[in-house]
């Protein structure tokens, strides 16, 4: 009687709903994947024009366009929009995507649960974008908000930011309970966890330290809510709190925020480099336990932001030699994908020459990263343009190029054409040289003795002031190079086939091109 | 195409160069001025270079991995995917290569670390948007305030060689001798960075962190607030004068002498003018980042002095907000930064000035009476 059933069942399969209602009440993890990624896109491009904003100021010494308090809001919503709007959501966006297809689900495990966490994220931006128009202007004290600026001496639309980043955050717990659920219950029978992808290798481990940290962020923002509303001096040394407490709690948070915004595009590159190596990825053990350790280890070096508060030397010992470490498995890492490429048979098509890209600047931000870790000379880089330099080496290079080889490599697979290879070479050169003019000269500066976060400065800082914008300008500029890409490969092109690179492996590419709205319904065998 | 790009970036390059005279391309961290700093940036160079050393050799394997095993060459792919001899060294290497770099990176920590037996202490206080030192059993104690004037700022004058890197009144220490410094805030979080010192402290309400320096040579070294502290963090430098102990005492002495002297002032008797000048000047100073040059502030979130009613009628509440302040904004209590003098005069000053005109003079003994009436 059951397989009557069934085959009735199965003359039923249907397709997305027509309309608006089809994204609103979507429960399909490759339409939500899709929004999560349009929306990071688009919280890129806000983000980045704001980015564009702060360095047409500091085009020239002196204040031309904007003055301080205005300057401050750009760095401080750029920061906020780029963390929280564009790279995360990618990131959340590549998994409901490339997870369920890459271990033979059918769907997310708690898909009701998957569209909720998506469309609290618009609800969190629209809150945290509304600021810019409000009375006294938008947050502006920085992305890391250090109390007391940010309370006691903070603007009126502080208290939407605190409930935009409780939106944001619980859209986020939402999203790894989902992806973890999801790898834990769904996968196709014959794959064990050392047979999984690294990419949800990856997504596996940070879905746990976002469930592990968002919480603590809830918990800060939720003390100075009570700080500015409801009279508690958590933070407030007049009151007997502690200014310094902040800084503890939001770096217990935001270390392993760091590595969330990077181990998915660790897994990705993982994946690429390997397919257009046409050879096994080097040390696929290693590489799973050497991001399980970077996680355990991002859980204790928190204090490597505050070096200069004052700890006590002890402290300050401990977290100088625990951050070091850190560098061993990453530099394994490093190693094992200089090793997959050789004596492998290489092509460089543009997912490629992001990977590539990745490996090489990422272990350049890793270089100043080692550097920022001796606490001695941390003194001399800490809160200078050095810093600024070395995490947009590890996120611009790191995390946006890890999403532009994800995003080229996995294209045909979602749209069901090939993207314009030339374009997307152009795509990459640019950005590329635009990336590296903007960021390499603010090491310079840096070391030259010039602060972060200052609207204005001294004119022996002027020249490599002015290399950056410039770069800056052509980065920025070139993304909409990528939006037009991705906009022509969605709409036409060359058919692309099931597996278009011929040295991919994974379950991905046993499905058809573009991936058919229902895949696996009956789980594949994995041997 | 690619050739407009190119000549483009020609001319930006020479606009780059021709744009200032002083601009430099400086791409290194100064060994500075002192034994601490010398060790910092010998920490730096070794660090850097070891990262070269890697960079070269990992950077070496890929792009050789590009050049020799392109699929274009005919390089046909090995199947080996792992070794363990291999993994072990590249884990235990680098391991090494750290502990061999914690060894002196420790050594100099300590060595910051150890602010016993100083020769001389200074209380450094960041407010917004400027800094006071204050020297210990001294009973000198000062605020220095950005120098730059603001046309420079907004473009409308020729910006001067120390832009920005300028101060009404520098830190004065003696060279050689021990120098320890006791940083706090009194409003938000700031940081006192002086390069060429190594130096680098958060000044944080409600704790008092401890520095120290001794610097070897007679100089003027140059720093800035290093921690965003809102509107003006970008114009609240820290300038370092450095002179021979018989130079630094006389100016000690000379600064004991003036600051007895400007006690006296506050029992002279002042005439409006008087006031309206030297108010001028500290509001000028002090004030105007925040209320305006024109005293018609930024509203709603610093309010405009001009027409302002408890400006015009109320002289006990308006002295009551600068001796005070106003808890929860960023009105600060200058009762502490200010002499009872300099708050007469600003406060006489914002009741005279933009057609105020109350014609009020508020005495220093005034201002006197007031804090000791608290």
């Amino acid at each position: 009687m059951s397989a009557v059933i069934d085959n009735h069942h199965a003359d039923h399969a249907h397709g997305p709903a027509k309309g608006p209602m089809r994204w609103i009440l979507t429960t399909n993890h490759k339409d939500i994947g899709s929004m999560y990624l349009w929306f990071s896109f688009a919280m890129f491009l806000l983000g980045g024009t704001l980015a564009m904003v702060i360095r047409a100021e500091l085009f020239q010494p002196g204040l031309q366009l904007v003055q301080p308090e205005f300057f401050n809001q750009m760095t401080t919503m750029h920061g906020l929009i780029m963390v929280f709007g564009a790279v995360m959501p990618a990131f959340v966006g590549l998994a409901n995507w490339m997870v369920p297809l890459m271990i033979g689900a059918p769907d997310m495990a708690l898909p009701r649960m998957n569209n909720f966490s998506f469309w609290l994220l618009p609800a969190a931006f629209g809150l945290l974008i509304s600021t810019l128009f409000m009375e006294g202007g938008a947050p502006n004290f920085g992305w890391t908000f250090y109390a007391p600026l940010s309370t006691t001496y903070g603007p009126d639309s502080t208290t939407f930011f605190i409930f935009a980043i409780h939106l944001a955050g619980i859209s986020s717990i939402m999203g790894a309970i989902n992806i973890i659920a999801t790898i834990l219950n769904l996968r196709a029978p014959g794959m064990t966890l050392m047979k999984m992808p690294l990419f949800v290798w990856t997504w596996l481990i940070t879905a746990f330290l976002l469930i592990a940290v968002m919480p603590v962020l809830a918990g800060v923002v939720t003390m100075m809510l009570m700080d500015i509303h409801f009279g508690t001096s958590f933070f407030n040394a007049a009151g007997g709190g502690d200014p310094v407490l902040f800084q503890h709690i939001f770096w217990f948070f935001g270390h392993p925020e760091v590595y969330i915004m990077i181990l998915p595009a660790f897994g990705a590159v993982s994946m690429i480099i390997p397919a257009f190596s046409r050879k096994p990825l080097f040390g696929y053990t290693s590489m799973v336990y050497a991001t399980g350790a970077i996680a355990f280890l991002s859980f204790s070096v928190w204090a490597h932001h505050m070096f200069t508060v004052g700890i006590p030397l002890t402290g300050e010992l401990f977290f100088m030699y625990a951050t070091m470490l850190i560098a061993v498995p990453t530099g394994v890492k490093v190693f094992n994908w200089a090793t997959t490429m050789f004596r492998g048979s290489l092509t460089f098509e543009a997912p490629m020459l992001f990977a590539i890209a990745f490996v090489i600047l990422f272990t350049i931000g890793g270089f100043s990263g080692l550097m920022l870790a001796i606490a001695p000379a941390d003194f001399q880089y800490h809160d200078t343009y050095f810093v600024v330099a070395h995490f947009h080496y590890v996120l611009v290079p790191g995390a946006i190029f890890g999403i532009f080889a994800s995003a080229y490599y996995w294209l045909p697979k979602w749209t069901g054409y090939m993207y314009d290879e030339v374009l997307a070479k152009t795509h990459f050169w640019m950005s590329f040289v635009g990336m590296n003019l903007a960021f390499f000269p603010m090491h310079f500066v840096g070391l030259a003795g010039m602060p972060r976060r200052i609207p204005d400065y001294n004119m022996m800082f002027a020249n490599f002031n002015m290399v950056s914008s410039v770069g800056a300008f052509m980065f920025g500029a070139t993304q909409l190079l990528f939006l037009f890409i991705v906009i022509k490969c969605v709409r036409g092109g060359k058919p692309a086939p099931a597996k278009p690179w011929d040295g991919a492996e994974g379950l991905e590419w046993t499905v058809p091109s573009p991936a058919p709205y229902h895949t696996f319904s009956t789980p594949p065998e994995v041997k | 195409m690619l050739r407009h790009a190119r000549t483009w970036l020609g001319v930006l390059f020479l606009m780059a160069l021709s744009a200032n005279t002083s601009a430099s391309w400086e791409v290194n961290m100064t060994p500075g001025v002192t034994e601490v700093s010398r060790s910092v940036f010998n920490l730096h160079m070794t660090i850097f270079w070891i990262s070269v050393v890697i960079g070269a050799i990992v950077f070496g394997v890929m792009f050789w991995s590009m050049f020799m095993h392109r699929r274009s060459r005919g390089a046909v792919p090995a199947k080996f995917h792992e070794n363990l001899t291999v993994e072990i060294l590249w884990t235990v290497i680098p391991l090494l290569i750290l502990v061999g770099m914690a060894i002196p990176a420790t050594k100099t920590l300590i060595e910051i670390y150890d602010t016993d037996d100083a020769d001389i202490d200074i209380v450094i206080t960041g407010y917004q948007w400027r800094w006071q030192y204050n020297y210990l059993g001294e009973d000198v104690s000062f605020m220095s305030n950005l120098a730059t004037p603001r046309d420079q700022i907004a473009n409308q004058a020729a910006k001067g060689e120390h832009y920005l890197l300028e101060v009404d009144e520098p830190m004065v220490v003696p060279t050689g001798q021990k120098v320890r410094l006791l940083i706090t805030a009194a409003d938000v979080i700031h940081s006192w960075w002086v390069p060429a010192l190594a130096v680098k402290k958060d000044a944080i309400p409600g704790f008092i962190n401890e520095a120290w320096t001794r610097i070897d040579e007679p100089g003027i070294y140059r720093g800035q607030c290093t921690e965003l502290c809102g509107r003006d963090h970008a114009f609240m430098p820290i300038v370092v004068d450095a002179r021979t102990p018989e130079d630094y005492a006389a100016w000690l002495a000379e600064k004991k002498a003036a600051a007895a002297a400007e006690a006296e002032l506050t029992s002279k008797e002042w005439t409006l003018e008087e006031l309206m000048e030297r108010g001028e000047r500290v509001y000028t100073s002090t004030c105007v980042a925040c209320h305006q040059a024109n005293g018609e502030g930024l509203p709603p979130m610093f309010p405009g002095l001009k027409d302002s009613d408890m400006v015009l009628n109320d002289v006990a509440a308006h002295i009551d907000v600068v001796v005070n302040g106003v808890p929860g904004t960023a009105m600060a209590a200058f009762g502490k930064q200010l002499s009872e003098v300099d708050i007469a005069a600003v406060v006489t000053y914002e009741r005279n000035a933009w057609g105020n005109d109350t014609g009020e003079v508020v005495a220093p003994i005034d201002i006197l009476n007031f804090k000791n009436g608290q």
